[in-house]
């Protein structure tokens, strides 16, 4: 897809985000709409998967491993036709599929995340199998900058540089915030590249709200031969909403009839 | 029944401890970005010196909490309780009960207390785990009373204790006055919330109040009339108190926001068929299924947790 192309479907998805959200009364606002431009190159761009080759198991594998922005996966599964959309009218009620985190019960979605810090390790898992056999399946996965702290996913860095799964890409959506303050505050994780890069992995910053940016980055995959790709994706937490950007209570927050329209002016 | 809705039993727990806190510079609270989550904002405004924040890393967070309670200080380790009973298990196991370090865990948000965020979020395990390691003391508080007494009697403790409650509001006090005699709250003692002749609820944490609303269906439409017990610790179990109570051959029914699995329900079976009590006995918690989906009150409605549930499933049960 063209970059024009995909930056309106942006603009659909974030809609959707919020529509859903809205409707559930609940849902993971802040991270959704930062990462939201990361889904969509990957996606529409970059990984080998769809509805039609999702039971091969040559597809790419993508775990989202920040798994509270289910919502975003949602609509871009969605868009793909791994559902009907409007079975998203169902989020979060009572003995619907579509729950606040991915479930492989829903078509499209590889793995059940939510406790943070399992999703690299699955993939370094993924990625391992994928170079012995050859099979050319490209692993991807996003992380939370807050989920970096869990000490696991020190663990699959040294692993995956290791066993040099240059097939691996971690992409961190490096929105600055998480639940209660900036990660600055909580737990700081600068210098981040230097850390990577001294773990083993070749590293890229990137403007992860920019879909040129991203395409480009995502297209030069691997960054090195031998070594795992890490993009740390400079992101806005609440993206695309004027007054959700870079507050900390959308992180979680549900926007009420007012600012939903609100924000679906923004977005036209 | 005499009470009226609260609030959140993670309210009181924030207040208690900043009381606490005011007299005692030695309370720590430890957080894993769940200051918000565990109401704890005012807290760490109020006493900068006394918090201390990991980030989210759950195993760092229980083996700094071992940290600071091995140097003498009140260490209480918050954190949704599914994280911290699952991803720190080893920690608790090795560095806080094996080790003996007297650290106070906290499960915020316990049970299925995060509804539609799925089994992820949910600690349905939590009793079972703990209560195959030796050396801790599990609590789940049923009211605000009880959060109260459990967190002011855990500041005091010098073991290991793990405390679990929810985010929805409970009553202020399920046995109307509290503080006088088998009413008290004291760790290890099931509390007496009612008396009566014909069946005994023995229920922990959250699902104490279906049981009181059930009872009252029970009592006002059936004429039967139950003994309820909130036995907010799970262990050590209050062995005396339920052999007194079964004692009397009528039906004991277990009710707990939990696996039906290794949680009180089982703990219960096992002393009675011990000590050769046949009462009637039913367990009542999660099944050993895929949880259904939906908000705290709505899994509770689903598995009967609830006070139609509760109700249906004793007139079938007796009448049998
Ligand atoms: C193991 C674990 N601990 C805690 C949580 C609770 N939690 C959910 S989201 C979140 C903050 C995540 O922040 P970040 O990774 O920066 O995500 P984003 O900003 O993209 O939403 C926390 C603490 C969790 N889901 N899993
Ligand atoms: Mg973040």
């Amino acid at each position: 897809m063209e970059i024009k192309v995909l930056e309106e479907k942006s603009k659909l998805y974030r809609r959707n985000i919020l529509k859903y959200i809205y409707h559930a009364k609940a849902g993971h606002t802040g991270g959704s709409l930062s990462v939201i431009d990361i889904l969509n190159v990957l996606y529409n761009r970059i990984m080998h998967v769809s509805p039609e080759n999702f039971d091969s198991n040559l597809r790419d594998r993508y775990i989202q491993s920040k798994g509270h922005c289910v919502e975003a996966l949602y609509v871009i599964l969605a868009d793909k036709g791994f559902f009907a959309e409007e079975d998203l009218l169902t989020l979060c009620k009572y003995n619907s599929p579509y729950i606040g985190h991915p479930t492989k019960k829903i078509r499209g979605i590889e793995q059940n995340t939510g406790g943070l810090g399992h999703g690299l390790s699955i993939c370094c898992g993924n990625a391992l199998v994928a170079k012995k056999d050859k099979s050319g399946v490209r692993v991807f996965t996003v992380l939370g900058d807050g989920e970096m702290a869990e000490g696991s996913n020190w663990e699959a860095f040294m692993f995956a540089a290791h066993y040099k799964l240059d097939n691996l890409c971690a992409i961190l959506d490096y929105n600055k915030l998480q639940i209660t303050a900036p990660n600055a505050e909580v737990m700081g994780l600068e210098p981040l590249n230097k850390k990577l890069e001294a773990f083993g992995w070749a590293v890229r910053q990137v403007d992860g709200n920019n879909i040129e940016a991203l395409t480009q980055t995502l297209e030069s995959l691997p960054f090195e031969q031998s070594k795992p790709s890490f993009v740390i994706a400079h992101t806005t937490k609440g993206k695309g909403i004027s007054y959700m950007e870079n507050v900390l209570k959308w992180h979680h927050g549900v926007p009420n009839a007012e600012q939903y329209e609100m924000a679906l002016a923004e977005l036209n | 029944m005499d009470y009226t809705i609260n609030k959140a039993n993670l309210e009181v727990f924030s207040e208690t401890l900043q009381f606490l806190a005011e007299q005692d510079k030695d309370i720590y609270v430890i957080t894993s970005d769940s200051r918000g989550s565990g109401k704890l904002v005012s807290y760490g405004q109020r006493f900068p010196e006394q918090i201390v924040e990991v980030g989210i890393a759950e195993q760092n967070l229980v083996g700094v909490a071992t940290g600071i309670a091995s140097m003498g200080k009140k260490a209480f380790a918050v954190s949704p309780a599914c994280f911290l009973t699952a991803r720190a298990l080893e920690q608790i196991k090795n560095d806080v009960c094996y080790s003996d370090n007297p650290v106070k865990l906290i499960g915020i948000s316990a049970g299925v207390s995060y509804g539609a965020l799925g089994s992820t979020h949910h600690s349905l395990h939590d009793y079972a785990v703990l209560r195959a390691i030796n050396n801790i003391t599990i609590v789940a508080p049923a009211d605000n009373y009880e959060t109260e007494q459990a967190i002011r009697q855990a500041a005091t403790m010098t073991s290991p204790v793990y405390i679990r409650f929810g985010k929805k509001n409970m009553p202020d006090s399920l046995s109307g006055a509290s503080g006088n005699g088998k009413h008290d709250f004291k760790v290890g003692r099931g509390r007496i919330i009612q008396e009566g002749t014909d069946l005994t609820f023995i229920a922990t944490g959250e699902a104490v109040l279906p049981c009181v609303q059930a009872a009252e269906v029970l009592a006002n439409e059936h004429g039967i009339n139950c003994t309820i017990v909130s036995m907010h610790t799970i262990k050590p179990l209050d062995n005396t108190l339920i052999m007194e109570i079964a004692a009397n051959g009528k039906p004991i029914i277990t009710v707990e926001e939990h696996s039906i699995y290794g949680g009180l329900g089982e703990a219960i079976g096992s002393l009675l068929l011990q000590n050769g009590f046949r009462n009637p006995f039913k367990i009542v918690g999660l099944p050993d299924d895929h949880t259904v989906s939906g908000s705290q009150v709505e899994i509770f409605e689903h598995y009967g947790i609830s006070k139609k549930g509760l109700s249906d499933t004793v007139l079938t049960w007796i009448k049998k």
